[in-house]
């Protein structure tokens, strides 16, 4: 059984983030970490690996400063570590997922777990796209997975509450916060970590035709100010407040 | 230009979330065609001003979700043009696995476009404004709340089609939502609580508040990490849910920029916090300095007296 784990290097959460020219200025970002969610799709990996055996294999398509991400990875356990180089700013979500899913297919990964969106666009597009190509059972929303018979058990998040679902191999998971604690590398693995080497490829290694965007970014921009807003002191202020929501706002 | 619309369901009614996705739409100009998933809310469908045609898919798999065999019946009824979907996120799994059987991008979660085609959505969680143009067919998602729902007076023709497709997401286990409560990414008006209500017990003064207003409790991720009794699903921010309501009412939170991912594109921030630096004040519309063991007893008399 191989199982891969998609992580995507984004921003750090609390990272500011400035435009330059009509883009995000990549240069200008003080930190960069593994996705949020993503982080839940590697912890919820490495339990069915230990739960079910097997390997596990990380891949990322990104540029070059996100093979760290892999070595952190590989610190708290992942086996093998897949780095598609390839700058996906500009990229629309089908040449992402074309590269994605020819990465899985290179590693012979049947299990595929990953972040529900990334922090960095937001968009959720990813993981129901590359199990699209695969042909893979998708589940989204996951916020714990596990081994049941020959198959495995996730809980989701649906409009109506949760519900948990059992769903054969191929398949992929989309996760939301998990139910866990993150497990932290200790030194051995970060040691062990250090030593282990990144396939690097490209995507025209994987046979990938990327072809032309779909999708042309126009501008980016810093968000709309917002006028300065008022503050008014102590608890005495609320029928203030509570009058200009109804007369100023017009929302209660 | 064809224009489908997948409709969003909410229990076994339209979702009025799709009254909007017609109101964009009708904006755009073209042929409006709504795919109503498992029937649910065909008739309501047909009665929104702008559709031309209502389809309603019958068939086994439509029974609980699974994106893979949904959209492989659906796939077949969109047209060239625009598939427009809801950013909930059902409908983005379902919108990217759409466009990934059309062959198109998708381009999820948008505020905004115009009739030359120009998407406007938030990207890094609000810290930027994205806008983007597509140069053939795509699949778009819309965000709740940000566009102008079309008005009723529509008489749709609707047409029924059987098909399914295998299912195989099987749902063993169904878990009851924590609460009856209303939902924090489906309320107009949402009041939270973060650390400084100092103990989950406390969340009852939001309670009460929120019963008056018809809001929906959120929490901020503190309390939703301290407190077992503050489920993951109140949690709004960058790891929890994304809200666009008409009023936001945070009560004992900070304001982190996590918190702020989740929160900012409200239309009206109301902050109540003892600390008047809180990097909250700095979004508030309205900001109280003050503790909420003073504030929100008047702001629940202040309200139940409207
Ligand atoms: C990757 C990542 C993701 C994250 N995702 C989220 C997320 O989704 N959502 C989220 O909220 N956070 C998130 N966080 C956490 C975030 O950084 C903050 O830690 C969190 O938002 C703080 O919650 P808080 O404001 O309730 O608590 P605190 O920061 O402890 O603030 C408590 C506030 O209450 C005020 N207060 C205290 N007593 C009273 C009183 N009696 N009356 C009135 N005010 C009082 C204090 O002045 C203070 O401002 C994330 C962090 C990381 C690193």
């Amino acid at each position: 059984m191989t199982i891969a784990v998609l992580l995507k290097q984004v921003p750090d959460t609390t990272a500011k983030i400035a435009v330059s020219g009509g883009r995000v200025d990549q240069s200008s970002v003080a930190k960069w970490s593994t996705s949020p969610y993503d982080e839940y799709a590697l912890e919820y990996a490495l339990q069915l690996k230990e739960a079910g055996g097997g390997d596990l294999v990380a891949i990322t398509c990104g540029p070059a400063r996100s093979s760290k991400m892999l070595t952190d990875a590989a610190a708290v356990g992942v086996d093998s570590m897949l780095h598609v180089v390839a700058d996906t700013s500009e990229m629309d979500s089908t040449q992402i997922q074309s590269i994605l899913a020819a990465a899985i297919k290179h590693c012979g990964a049947e299990i595929i777990l990953c972040g529900k969106q990334a922090a960095d666009t937001n968009s959720g597009s990813t993981g129901p796209g590359v199990a699209s190509l695969l042909g893979a059972s998708c589940v989204g929303m996951v916020s714990e997975v596990g081994i049941e018979g020959d198959g495995f058990i996730a809980q989701r998040g649906i409009s109506s509450g949760d519900e948990r679902v059992v769903v054969s191999k191929p398949c992929l998971f989309t996760f939301d916060k998990g139910l866990t604690e993150l497990r932290r590398p200790n030194v051995k693995g970060i040691m062990m970590a250090k030593k282990k080497v990144i396939e690097s490829v490209s995507a025209g290694d994987l046979g990938v035709d990327l072809g032309e965007s779909g999708v042309k970014i126009n501008s980016h921009a810093p968000p709309p100010e917002k006028p300065p807003g008022q503050k008014f002191e102590g608890a005495e202020s609320v029928p203030t407040v509570v009058a200009k929501l109804r007369e100023e706002a017009n929302v209660i | 230009m064809d224009i489908t619309i997948i409709a969003e369901s909410n229990g076994n009614e339209l979702h009025p979330v799709t009254s909007q996705l017609v109101g964009a739409a009708s904006t755009l100009g073209g042929t409006v065609t709504v795919l109503c998933p498992g029937g649910i809310g065909e008739k309501e469908a047909s009665e929104i001003s702008g559709v031309a045609k209502v389809v309603s898919l019958k068939g086994d798999c439509f029974s609980s979700f699974d994106s893979g065999a949904w959209s492989h019946v659906m796939t077949p009824h969109c047209g060239d043009g625009i598939v427009m979907g809801s950013s909930s996120p059902s409908g983005r799994e379902l919108a990217a696995q759409i466009a990934s059987k059309m062959g198109v991008p998708v381009v999820q979660d948008l505020t905004g476009i115009d009739n030359g085609l120009m998407m406007t959505r938030s990207i890094y969680s609000g810290k930027a404004v994205e806008t983007s143009n597509a140069s053939g067919s795509c699949v778009i998602t819309l965000r709740q709340n940000a566009f102008e729902a079309a008005s009723l007076g529509g008489s749709a023709e609707v047409v029924t089609v059987d098909s399914s497709s295998e299912v195989s997401v099987a749902v063993k286990e169904a878990i009851a939502k924590a609460g009856e409560r209303l939902d924090v990414s489906e309320a107009d008006i949402i009041i939270s609580g973060g650390r400084g209500m100092g103990d989950p017990a406390n969340f009852s003064h939001l309670n009460e508040v929120a019963d008056i207003i018809g809001a929906a409790v959120g929490a901020s991720r503190a309390a939703v990490d301290s407190w077992d009794e503050i489920p993951h699903s109140m949690q709004v921010g960058q790891t929890g849910k994304t809200v666009n309501p008409s009023l936001y009412i945070a009560v004992g939170i900070s304001g982190a920029i996590q918190h702020l991912a989740g929160m900012r594109s409200s239309k009206y921030i109301v902050a109540i916090n003892k600390d008047p630096d809180a990097p909250i004040f700095g979004v508030a519309d309205y900001g109280i300095v003050a503790t909420w063991e003073e504030a929100l007893p008047s702001l629940r008399d202040e309200l139940a007296n409207l």
